[in-house]
């Protein structure tokens, strides 16, 4: 057979299930076997970008590896975006390229792009293939590296004339990854340290991030967290990860987060991160976060751990195994130790909650309010609904206001911060998902960034629905345009409101969707209904709303957690003792 | 900061190189000097990287190294426990006048003349970073044409390798 079928034959074998992806010169020869195969199925997107978002919206959703597949040179290029992206949020994807002919690497030939060197800094790893015969062992390897230890992207470069050579295939291959390691079982010491601190500490704060989604160790969460009537918070990668209806969640940390959230963990004496890696957006200005906190630091990725903030029991390990282990431990300490009274802790904490709930205000000038279109798409969708989003004001909204009971619901491009990621991510997802409502809660910035995938949606069969809060601006910078610049707004409004340009309900229908629009309170219910029946097509509604709504809480980027305003003005006072 | 060397046993694979001197540049920090060639395996090749760096971020930068799939095992050699050495080629301007005088310099560092011509000699000398400096402190006032120096290479004293366990 040839590297090309070879190839075919891998993915079918290590039970990849669908590819997105775009074919081109390079490329080619693999598309010719991939026409007959019955496992795999591809989808033809548009852009190259779609097809990483889209493999990354599969792999969150589903708990699989996603696959992408694109040409040498610009269809190359064009996967470093969401292949950053990925990297960024511990995705889990394979990127296929074709790259040229080996006796014309380096010779700046037709669509030659260095794209290993090029994808270096983002990938978890990659290889050019320089031989079909290892075609089965790199695909292997690539699949395994991609979704054990912490996942990641990884991209497999295939010369064209290594496709079109006659090889031999055998499966399983034998894996030679001498220098990859990853430790799963945490050390037990570490553990029992860790237990200790657990039941001593007067105000624990459980500070919960990806991993433990992508470790599936959501069951274990909640034990522990029952088990010792600890408070959760879920950061922006981990909403769903812990129920949003449960009374010990305080809701999302961060510069976004909840007042509550936030102070618990200013307040604090015991972090116990779980799969969370303390990024800045979490933390605020690091010298000042979390000041009289001991850090118990539970990461996969050893490199995590005292990387921001220093860890006083660091473990390593797979997440679930690492709570499960932890919870037995809890329990046995227990028996010994004094029990802590977390009833004062506890008084603080509800108080804050109380004072300071998620909110809104409705806009003065009489606009439609962005937050309740969001708030009652999460209270109309059915309960196994997934959400993703672009980046953004909608995207905090959707982190805020949709409520999120179960892991998987939700997926967005958090660390990259990727603007039209939501509607390729939501392709991704209906394919992995087909049975459930996907709805990406975009904006008309984003949206017009990636929008073509639509014609795909249409085409393949997958009914995504897209709400775009169009806000006829780039809201966020917008925001911080009134915040920080004086109202000077320098390049944020896109026209879509003056000009309707473009008329997104037009738009919709010219790509093979259906089209609505609301601009009034009375219309949301409505067209959200009307949204949820349309199941033969994609949706998309045009949201009117107003411009000036902004994103509270906020901790204004380089300073402290503990000088997080709780809307424009309003600070509460984390100096006096609560 | 304070000098550190670390080994780092790599696979011998394409690209391998790009991979580690990328990572360091791209956190920020600065090799002093770098080797790499073979080992008694034939497929794992030995690196070793010279950084200056504080502790904390030394830990982190080890760390990353080790989330490189070809990246095997990182050690690092402290100086008391190691032999270092360095090779440096010199080129100096000896004519007749001072060519004993540049030839007891020599000696006087165990290092050997490996050219000559009537204007010029050069000189190969291996060992310490600072030893290398001494010599070539010495030879400056006579003209230095030209020089040029590997990076360092170390090995841990005692029966003990580090390859032997990688490799298990």
């Amino acid at each position: 057979m040839t590297g090309a079928q070879s190839l075919v034959r891998s993915l079918e074998a290590v039970g990849c299930e669908v590819v997105f992806g775009i074919p081109g010169g390079t490329i080619l020869p693999a598309y010719d076997p991939l026409l007959d195969s019955t496992k795999v199925r591809h989808i033809l997107v548009r852009h190259e970008q779609g097809a990483g978002h889209a493999a990354t919206g599969y792999a969150q959703a589903t708990g699989k590896v996603g696959v992408c597949m694109a040409t040498s040179g610009p269809g190359a290029t064009n996967l470093v975006t969401p292949i950053a992206d990925a990297n960024m949020d511990s995705v889990p994807i394979v990127a296929i390229t074709g790259q040229q002919s080996r006796p014309l690497i380096g010779t700046d030939a037709f669509q030659e792009a260095d794209i290993c060197g090029i994808t270096m800094p983002i990938t978890k790893h990659n290889v050019l293939v320089t031989d079909p015969a290892d075609i089965p062992r790199a695909i292997a390897e690539a699949f395994h590296i991609a979704s054990t230890g912490r996942p990641g992207p990884v991209l497999v470069d295939i010369p064209k004339d290594v496709l079109q050579e006659q090889t031999s295939f055998s499966w399983p291959p034998e894996l030679r990854l001498p220098g990859y390691r990853p430790t799963t079982r945490p050390h037990g010491k570490q553990v029992r340290e860790a237990a200790k601190l657990i039941v001593a500490a007067r105000k624990p704060v459980l500070y919960v991030g990806g991993g433990v989604i992508k470790a599936d160790a959501h069951a274990e969460l909640l034990r522990l967290a029952e088990d010792t009537g600890i408070p959760v918070v879920t950061t922006l990668m981990a909403r769903g990860a812990f129920p949003d209806s449960h009374d010990q969640h305080l809701g999302m940390p961060g510069m976004h987060g909840t007042v509550a959230a936030v102070a618990a963990m200013q307040k604090s004496d015991l972090l116990i991160a779980l799969g969370a890696r303390f990024d800045d957006r979490v933390t605020g200005q690091l010298n000042s976060f979390a000041p009289d906190a001991q850090i118990i630091h539970a990461d996969i990725d050893p490199a995590e751990i005292s990387k921001n903030r220093r860890a006083d029991v660091p473990i390593v390990g797979d997440c679930k195994e690492i709570i499960t282990e932890l919870i037995d431990a809890v329990r046995t300490e227990r028996e010994t130790a004094k029990a802590v009274d977390l009833t004062p802790w506890w008084d603080t904490l509800k108080s804050l909650r109380e004072t300071f709930p998620l909110g809104y205000d409705w806009p003065e000038d009489g606009t439609l309010s962005p937050q309740y279109v969001i708030e009652r798409i999460g209270a109309m969708s059915p309960a196994d609904t997934i959400y993703t989003a672009g980046v953004g004001q909608h995207q905090m909204w959707a982190a805020q206001f949709v409520k999120y009971e179960h892991p998987r619901t939700w997926i967005n491009s958090g660390g990259l911060g990727t603007m039209g990621f939501a509607v390729p991510a939501a392709m991704g997802i209906k394919a992995g998902e087909p049975g459930r409502t996907v709805w990406a809660i975009d904006g008309d910035g984003c949206f017009q960034m990636t929008n073509q995938e639509l014609a795909t949606c249409a085409i393949e069969g997958l009914p995504v629905k897209i709400a775009v809060i169009n806000n006829g601006n780039l809201g966020m910078v917008r925001q911080w345009q009134t915040l920080f610049y004086g109202e000077r707004y320098s390049n944020t409004d896109l026209g879509t409101h003056k000009h309707r340009i473009p008329d997104f309900k037009l738009l919709a229908e010219a790509l093979g969707c259906a089209g609505l629009r609301a601009e009034s309170r009375e219309e949301v219910d409505d067209v959200i209904a009307k949204a949820l029946e349309i199941n033969d097509r994609p949706v998309v509604v045009d949201f009117v709303v107003g411009k000036d709504a902004q994103v509270w809480p906020m901790v204004a980027a380089g300073t402290g957690n503990s000088e997080i305003m709780a809307a424009r003005g309003i600070r509460p006072l984390f100096d006096e003792d609560l | 900061m304070t000098r550190h060397t670390l080994s780092v046993l790599v696979e011998d694979k394409p690209g391998v190189l790009a991979r580690v001197a990328g990572l360091f540049s791209r956190r920020g920090f600065n090799i002093e000097s770098l080797a790499v060639g073979r080992t008694e395996y034939p497929d794992i090749s030995r690196m070793t990287i010279v950084v200056s760096v504080d502790e904390l971020p030394l830990e982190q930068v080890t760390k990353q190294l080790n989330k490189l799939i070809n990246v095997i095992k990182i050690v690092e050699l402290e100086p008391a426990a190691s032999v270092q050495r360095q090779l440096v080629l010199i080129k100096v301007r000896a004519d007749a006048t001072v060519r004993s005088q540049v030839l007891e310099t020599v000696q006087l560092f165990r290092a050997k003349v490996v050219d000559v011509s009537p204007e010029a000699v050069t000189i190969e000398a291996t060992g310490t970073s600072e030893k290398l400096d001494a010599l070539l402190r010495m030879l400056e006032p006579y003209g230095l044409r030209e020089i040029v120096q590997s990076g360092m290479v170390a090995i841990g004293r005692g029966a003990r390798s580090i390859t032997a366990t990688a490799v298990r």
